[in-house]
């Protein structure tokens, strides 16, 4: 079996690059990868695009990242929360790239990524700006705007149980964009809250089969605040 | 025409819109809600109305505030409030909690707007003059909920009718609100554009109108928003 356990935040970004596209899970404070976050941040790469719900808040750990230089453009549904103050600052002073995206959108194209599709048909965004420039397509009377499928190079993903084969399960609504994410990367590192034997998590009960994970690493607390 | 100044002292409360929008959800209705006022809504929604609340991260199901010592990082609402589960509460992915807004199974989104024009068209991302905006799971939302109720105040911070003939703020979603809930008036909007049928207490008709930026028919049975 392939060994996917790393010992530390450290060793498990190993893959990651200058230039990369990385998603980062989570949705407000549930299943963000808050340690492989600060993690990256302490590689000190260039050229980023991160793919995040948000785009960090006063001086978190997205905003930190944000401000070290590393991150080139920013994919997201939702830049301004309260205090988003160096998205801002970055954003206005061109420093940053930004691509608004629908949130159901964002998800759907990921899981198009993952799915080996090139895309898909929506109603969302019919009308608007964001379906500018974007080809329409009618089907059976009616218009859909054609969305592309999104994939990363690297997805950071937050779980709470992990198995030696790498498979997940999240809990509450920390799963949000993380089983997604996890499809649509060609290298998904999981950071989790603890690891079980193989055989414990139920197979009906698996959120995202191990075949979805290259790495996991089990979060110790060193990078909490 | 002349001047006609907002009732200030007459116009209803955020909790008073919130307890009369919460009378027209349906039993049994899967109801998404928009961050902010429309949240409110949870607090005058009764026990025998059943509603299935719907969070656009993953919950079917949400249940009210917990206490204290029971918040979970893990358990939060669309606006990064802590919330809970009702029992046969369900969890999905983000994908998955979008297929449910966008194929039809959500029977009503609650909403606030910027502005609503009298075909239904829904404004709330943008300001003209905000370069960037956030969309959230509005757009998917407004347009897959079947119903799509706005709540907010009748018009904007600086005097100016928030209800229009047509958008002047870039578009959400378009014909999609069905009713609009304000601190002035209950209104649908129809195939023939704004329909007045119920304005606050001590509020008139003609305040109303005077206070919107397109025709208002006035329903023959018009009356006043119970308290």
């Amino acid at each position: 079996m392939k060994n996917k356990k790393r010992d530390s935040i450290p060793a498990a970004l190993e893959a990651v690059q200058d230039g990369d596209t990385v998603f980062f899970g989570g949705f407000g404070t549930g299943g963000v990868p808050i340690a492989l976050i600060k993690g990256l941040t302490d590689k000190k790469l260039s050229g980023l695009t991160i793919v995040s719900n948000n785009a960090g808040a006063g001086h978190n750990t997205i905003a930190t990242l944000l401000q070290s230089g590393a991150v080139k453009k920013v994919i997201c549904t939702f830049p301004y929360s309260r205090g988003s103050v160096i998205f801002n600052d970055l954003y206005h002073s061109g420093k940053i790239e930004l691509e608004l995206v629908p949130q159901g959108t964002l998800a759907e194209r990921m899981r198009a990524g993952g799915s080996g599709l090139g895309g898909f048909l929506t109603p969302t965004g019919l009308g608007t700006e964001i379906a500018e420039g974007k080809p329409h397509i009618d089907v059976d009377g009616k218009t859909y705007v054609l969305e592309k499928a999104l994939r990363a190079d690297i997805a950071l993903i937050k779980a709470h149980n992990v198995d030696l084969r790498g498979n997940l399960t999240y809990r509450l609504a920390a799963r949000n964009f993380n089983p997604v994410m996890a499809m649509a990367a060609e290298y998904t590192i999981a950071q989790v809250s603890a690891e079980v034997p193989l055989g414990e998590i139920d197979p009906e009960s698996v959120h995202t089969p191990g075949v979805y994970v290259d790495t996991y690493v089990i979060d110790k607390g060193e990078y909490d605040e | 025409m002349k001047n006609i100044p907002l009732p200030i002292d007459r116009l209803l409360s955020r909790d008073s819109i919130a307890k009369r929008l919460a009378v027209d959800l349906q039993p049994d209705w899967v109801v998404n809600l928009g961050i902010g006022m429309p949240t409110l809504t949870t607090k005058y929604v009764k026990a025998e109305q059943d509603i299935v609340f719907h969070s656009e991260n993953g919950i079917i199901g949400m249940g009210p505030p917990p206490p204290a010592e029971s918040q979970d990082d893990d358990l939060r609402d669309a606006g990064k409030n802590f919330c809970t589960l009702i029992p046969g509460a369900a969890l999905v992915h983000h994908a998955d909690s979008f297929s449910l807004a966008r194929g039809g199974r959500l029977d009503c989104a609650i909403l606030g707007a910027f502005q609503v024009a009298a075909n239904g068209d829904l404004a709330n991302w943008r300001l003209p003059g905000d370069p960037t905006g956030n969309i959230g799971g509005a757009m998917d939302i407004a347009t897959g909920a079947k119903e799509v109720f706005a709540m907010m105040t009748h018009v904007n911070k600086n005097g100016e009718p928030k209800l229009t003939e047509k958008l002047t703020y870039p578009a959400t979603a378009l014909s999609c609100v069905t009713r609009v809930f304000t601190d002035m008036a209950v209104i649908s909007v129809t195939d023939d554009g704004y329909l007045l049928e119920e304005t606050a207490p001590g509020i008139s008709a003609e305040e109303v109108q005077f206070h919107t930026d397109a025709k208002l028919k006035v329903a023959a049975n018009l009356r006043d928003i119970a308290a």
